[in-house]
């Protein structure tokens, strides 16, 4: 076995050494009728051409986003990354690193967390910044039961803006941790009352921004709303490349901020892994759950970064810990941070810009076709549209010519009643070939 | 003239009439190395006798503080809140935590006088 | 000293406290942060400029400032390599964190995870259009299920905690569905446990009971029968246990868990001493979370991602959460909405995909045979470790068998001054990662030492003359060379108090009045 290095030699001479006449005497603890004494019914080891070649034949069976023009969206966005992106995360001091708890010989790590963090709060507008969570859904969860902590308080308002994939997330930890979380229906036009839900004992209000359905929210009043009642608002977003153009959710008055942050230096990668973005304000930061960077100094006195407040993480405080999470997404967010330092504020605004410039063109062009209807008044690179018939249906029949024309509704929420809306994702990768497929795609469906 | 006592979570109370000065002690703060943080009641809380008061923490631990005597809090060290290490530096002194109006003085009896906390602390090693 | 040519002609002491210009030590560069060096109009990144036209932001265009900074790609590139020259990591040299599970990561897995169908591929595409993919989760699931010989996996969680907290919900569901949800609110752990379990229960609510070990660091089933009682939902026992030892009554354990009407948790942070040897579902368990980052090599990644799919007992499977990958006439399909029992949905989309590919490629590559004797090699490298060094150090439980970490206390360091951080550190020294350190907590100044099956023999004996040779430095009262260590690493000592009781989290432009200091 190529990974393996002991010779069989080697090996009776360890155990020799050990005091052992077999490997079987280091096992004797496991009971003998529990014991497996065959090999497990699995295949036998495989060279390394022999696992390319399967795993490429299950591969060769998908079909590649950038092989088709593609519009799919809905928390998981393909944009380009730089190529020199991939290569540094592949460095091996990277790469093949611990978690930094020995900050003397991993300030590379550490490093980039804090760079990270400062990114982080940038972009959202907030104070600090966690050094990344599993992924949006689960930082949006997070968020609110630290919202609980933070008001003591245990029950949230859910928009029906956010992401069906998100609620859900969020509804499952509140119902197991024991809290309350309605959620209001879907709400594709952006018209929800979410401030008639707010009362003396609310402790969040959940808002996403670009929505599910591509709106852009205005929360200030939400928030102004909120704090009156002593609530927090938790601004919630999937598309992360948003910030570069649109108001961040701290100078709209959010008090938590939960989002995805895949868009930036991560691929699709079927869902996973992604990287999980939290910011809030300075004075929540001991209810944060996830690991911090913070900025000391050595023993000679030179700058370097450690590991802080980790009193508030489950290694130290066990049951009174604010959440179990132990990993955080560190290749993810360094991918992130490569990205982010590449494009920097002038970077992102552009790709951004081309985002909704081509979001909007095509926005256009959609709108010309009988049978399709545009139902946002606002959006960054992702709308939504009623079609005739059910979006899913139309969208295996357009999988069927090659054109992968967006996410149903549907799929997400098949419960809603949303059952014509199609969400149409556009970033700087799709090209006016694309674009102009799926107009011709989604004209030819519509009109037979 | 105050009275000193102290419990097994390593708390001292001072007593000067029916006022109780709360805090950890010096060997608590030993143990605990640097504090970095510590979480005081608000003023106007009423405790009850070995309940959750304060979060003192260090760099890799994290200690709650029980009430050693039930009461009403008035007073907080706030100035801790800027400046943890006066615990360090001085704990049954400047690193005071609270005071309790003491709600039954009765309860003092319950606890260790300094003797026989230095006899506890023997017994630990 | 150097000749008159400037020739070294003999050797002469290493000089730690030689100061450069730069702060630079030769390849070991200084580096500043991005925010120091980058400036706000420039970007690496070329972006075609689109034509004038009529935004469709509702007024919600960004105002606030947004001063990120942008580096050229030859900046970035230098940047980023000079951090990564200031991390130790497994490809550089032993790695023995107990408990991590620092292997070899192959490349195979990184080159296979990045082919377009499966790292190009979006997680809402028609089913039609990924059939590969599910049926890689597929594979994934029966090699998982067949290693552990359990009824059902799920491969949502996203990391070991995220599985740990999807079987207790499992388990907690399960309770509900019995009518027990008020009744059974008690969850028994062992003091030795990862912090992530009582954490974990916790945080949905149940009660933590601590269990008490034997002298031997081991459970008593007469403990656990003591505490067992109609308001106890569940035991969380990790097994092999954190001290290195396989719980040798784990059989009793779960009969007296099952009996009382509970569940038996299994953390499965240690499961790569045993792949191949015993099955979880032989020993009673009902649910238990696989780190394919650690078992099965996926990288660790300075922290993550990790990934954490669970398997389950008949008596569990039907509350698993959604989504999962189901045959069909039509060929694999996805269930994405709550059917039944399940206890619903935990996180957007299907899990960790990338770390599933890299996890199946490694579990090909080692076949069953493979398996097992990685699972043998790595219990052997640390019975080796620990019998060459147990003469030195001392161990808590005696000289017996270990699985695939041996963990020894700070007793033999008694009297020296000399502490296991200390020890620890003065390893950096050396050119090792320190061992896991103070755990479990259970065993005074704990160091716990797990080589893994990548190490080869010539390795481990360097690893242990270096130990050794520590060791006695320690004894003979040397302390120098621990109280001070790190003296050659990229940093010294770190002041952690300073960090947390002033936290500075973000970089922020530095103060006017600072500047003129």
């Amino acid at each position: 076995m190529r990974y393996l290095p002991h010779t069989s030699d080697e090996r009776d001479a360890m155990l020799a050494r050990i005091g052992v006449a077999s490997l079987d005497e280091l096992f004797a603890d496991i009971p003998a009728a529990q014991r497996l004494e065959g090999l497990l019914d699995l295949p036998h080891g495989a060279s390394e051409m022999a696992v390319e070649r399967q795993l490429g034949n299950l591969a060769a069976r998908n079909i590649a986003a950038g092989s088709v023009p593609f519009f799919c969206g809905a928390g998981a966005y393909r944009h380009h990354v730089p190529a020199s992106v991939d290569h540094l995360i592949q460095r091996s001091e990277f790469l093949t690193s611990y978690t930094p708890y020995q900050p003397e010989i991993t300030q590379g790590t550490l490093q980039y967390l804090f760079e990270f963090q400062t990114q982080v709060a940038a972009l959202t507008g907030m104070e600090v910044a966690n050094a990344s969570m599993y992924d949006g859904s689960t930082a949006a969860a997070e968020a609110v039961l630290m919202a609980h902590r933070l008001t003591k308080r245990r029950k949230a308002v859910l928009s029906g803006g956010l992401h069906p994939h998100y609620a859900e997330t969020i509804r499952t930890l509140s119902f197991m941790a024991g809290a309350d979380a309605g959620l209001l229906p879907a709400d594709p036009l952006a018209d929800e009352d979410i401030m008639a839900q707010i009362d003396a004992e609310t402790s969040c209000v959940v808002v996403q921004s670009p929505d599910v359905f591509g709106n852009l929210r205005d929360m200030r009043a939400i928030a102004a709303r909120a704090h009156a009642q002593g609530a927090l608002l938790i601004a919630v977003f999937t598309e992360v490349m948003a910030l570069g153009l649109i108001e961040p959710p701290g100078a709209m008055g959010a008090d938590i901020v939960a989002g995805e942050g895949q868009s930036i230096g991560n691929g699709l990668n079927f869902g996973g892994p992604y990287v999980g973005l939290m910011a809030t304000r300075q004075n929540f930061v001991r209810q944060m759950p996830g690991r911090l960077c913070g900025e000391t100094l050595d023993a000679e006195g030179r700058r370097g970064f450690v590991l802080t407040l980790s009193t508030r993480e489950q290694h130290i405080r066990r049951d009174k810990a604010t959440s179990n999470i132990c990993t955080n997404s560190g290749l993810c967010a360094l991918a992130f941070t490569i990205h982010m330092s590449l494009l920097g504020a002038k970077g992102l605004r552009q790709v951004a810009l081309l985002n909704h410039a081509k979001a909007v063109a095509l926005a256009q062009k959609l709108t010309g076709i009988a049978g399709v209807e545009l139902i946002n008044q606002s959006f960054f690179n992702e709308f939504a549209v009623r079609v005739q018939g059910d979006a899913r249906v139309l969208v295996e029949k357009l999988a069927k010519t090659g054109v992968l024309a967006g996410v149903p509704y549907a799929r997400l929420a098949p419960q809603a009643g949303l059952d014509d809306i199609l969400l149409i994702a556009v970033t700087e990768t799709t090209t006016d070939d694309d674009a102009n497929a799926l107009v011709a795609a989604l004209a030819g469906a519509l009109s037979c | 003239m105050s009275t000193v006592y102290f419990t097994k979570d390593h708390e001292y109370i001072s007593v000067d009439g029916d006022i109780g000065t709360i805090g950890i002690t010096d060997h608590a703060q030993q143990a605990l190395g640097d504090v970095v943080f510590v979480e005081l009641p608000k003023a106007g809380a009423t405790l009850a006798r070995g309940k959750e008061a304060a979060v003192v923490e260090s760099v890799k631990a994290a200690s709650d503080v029980y009430a050693a005597a039930s009461g009403e809090v008035v007073a907080v060290n706030t100035a801790l809140e800027g400046a943890p290490g006066m615990i360090n530096e001085d704990a049954q002194g400047r690193g005071w935590f609270f005071k309790v109006k003491l709600a039954d003085k009765a309860e003092l009896a319950n606890l260790m006088d300094a003797a026989a906390y230095e006899a506890f602390l023997k017994t630990l090693d | 000293m150097l000749n008159n040519q400037g020739r070294p002609t003999q050797p002469e002491k290493a000089s730690a406290s030689y100061r450069t210009f730069t702060g630079n030590r030769g390849l070991q560069m200084e580096e500043a942060l991005i925010f120091e060096t980058g400036r706000l109009d420039v970007t690496g990144v070329d972006c075609e400029v689109p034509a004038a036209f009529t935004a469709r932001l509702g007024g919600l265009e960004r105002r606030a400032a947004l001063d990120l900074p942008g580096l050229s790609e030859p900046e970035a590139m230098r940047h980023y390599v000079r951090l990564s020259q200031k991390n130790y990591s497994i490809d550089a040299g032993l790695y023995p964190l107990g408990s991590c599970t620092m292997k070899h990561n192959p490349r195979l897995n990184e080159k296979m995870a990045r082919l377009p169908g499966f790292a190009d591929i979006h997680p809402l595409q028609p089913v039609a259009t990924v059939q590969g993919a599910l049926a890689l989760l597929a594979q994934l699931g029966h090699w998982l299920t067949t290693m552990t010989g359990m009824a059902a996996v799920s491969l949502v969680p996203k990391a070991g905690a995220h599985g740990e907290l999807c079987g207790m919900m499992a388990i907690k569901t399960a309770i509900a569905a019995r009518g027990e949800a008020a009744t059974r609110r008690v969850v028994l752990v062992p003091d030795s446990a990862h912090g992530t379990n009582p954490a974990t229960a916790a945080l949905i609510g149940f009660e933590v009971r601590a269990v008490p070990a034997r002298a031997d660091g081991t459970v008593d089933p007469a403990a656990v029968a003591a505490l067992m009682g109609p308001e106890v939902a569940a035991i969380m026992l990790t097994n092999p246990n954190t001290c290195g030892i396989f719980e040798r009554d784990i059989v009793a354990i779960a009969e007296i868990i099952h009996e009382g009407g509970g569940y038996f948790y299994c953390d499965g942070a240690n499961f790569n001493a045993i792949v191949g040897k015993t099955r979880t579902g032989d020993l009673g368990v009902d649910a238990m979370h696989i780190n394919l980052h650690k078992t099965f090599s996926t990288p660790h990644g300075g922290g993550g991602p990790g990934s954490g799919p669970v398997v389950l007992s008949a008596r569990l499977a039907a509350f698993a959460p959604v989504p999962f990958v189901r045959a069909s006439e039509a060929g694999l399909e996805l269930v994405e909405h709550v059917t039944g029992q399940s206890f619903g949905r935990m996180s957007a989309f299907h899990g960790q995909m990338g770390m599933f590919v890299r996890a199946l490629a490694y579990m090909m590559s080692h076949g069953a045979d493979g398996l097992r004797q990685a699972s043998e090699d790595a219990v052997l490298n640390a019975n080796y470790v620990r019998v060459c060094l147990n003469d030195i150090m001392s161990s808590p439980f005696g000289a017996r068998p270990c699985m695939h970490e041996a963990l020894f206390d700070d007793e033999w360091l008694k009297g020296t001054g000399i502490t296991t951080l200390d020890f620890a550190k003065a390893m950096i020294d050396e050119g090792y990662h320190p061992m896991t350190m103070y755990f479990p907590l259970v065993v005074h100044g704990a160091m716990l030492i797990e080589p893994t099956e990548s190490e080869s023999l010539a390795s481990l004996d360097l690893f242990i003359m270096t130990l050794r040779d520590l060791a006695f430095s320690a004894q003979r009262g040397e302390t120098e060379r621990f109280t001070g260590a790190p003296h050659l690493a990229p940093r010294r000592r770190l002041d952690e108090t300073r960090a947390a009781r002033a936290p500075k989290l973000r970089w922020t432009p530095p103060l006017p009045a600072a500047a003129a200091e």
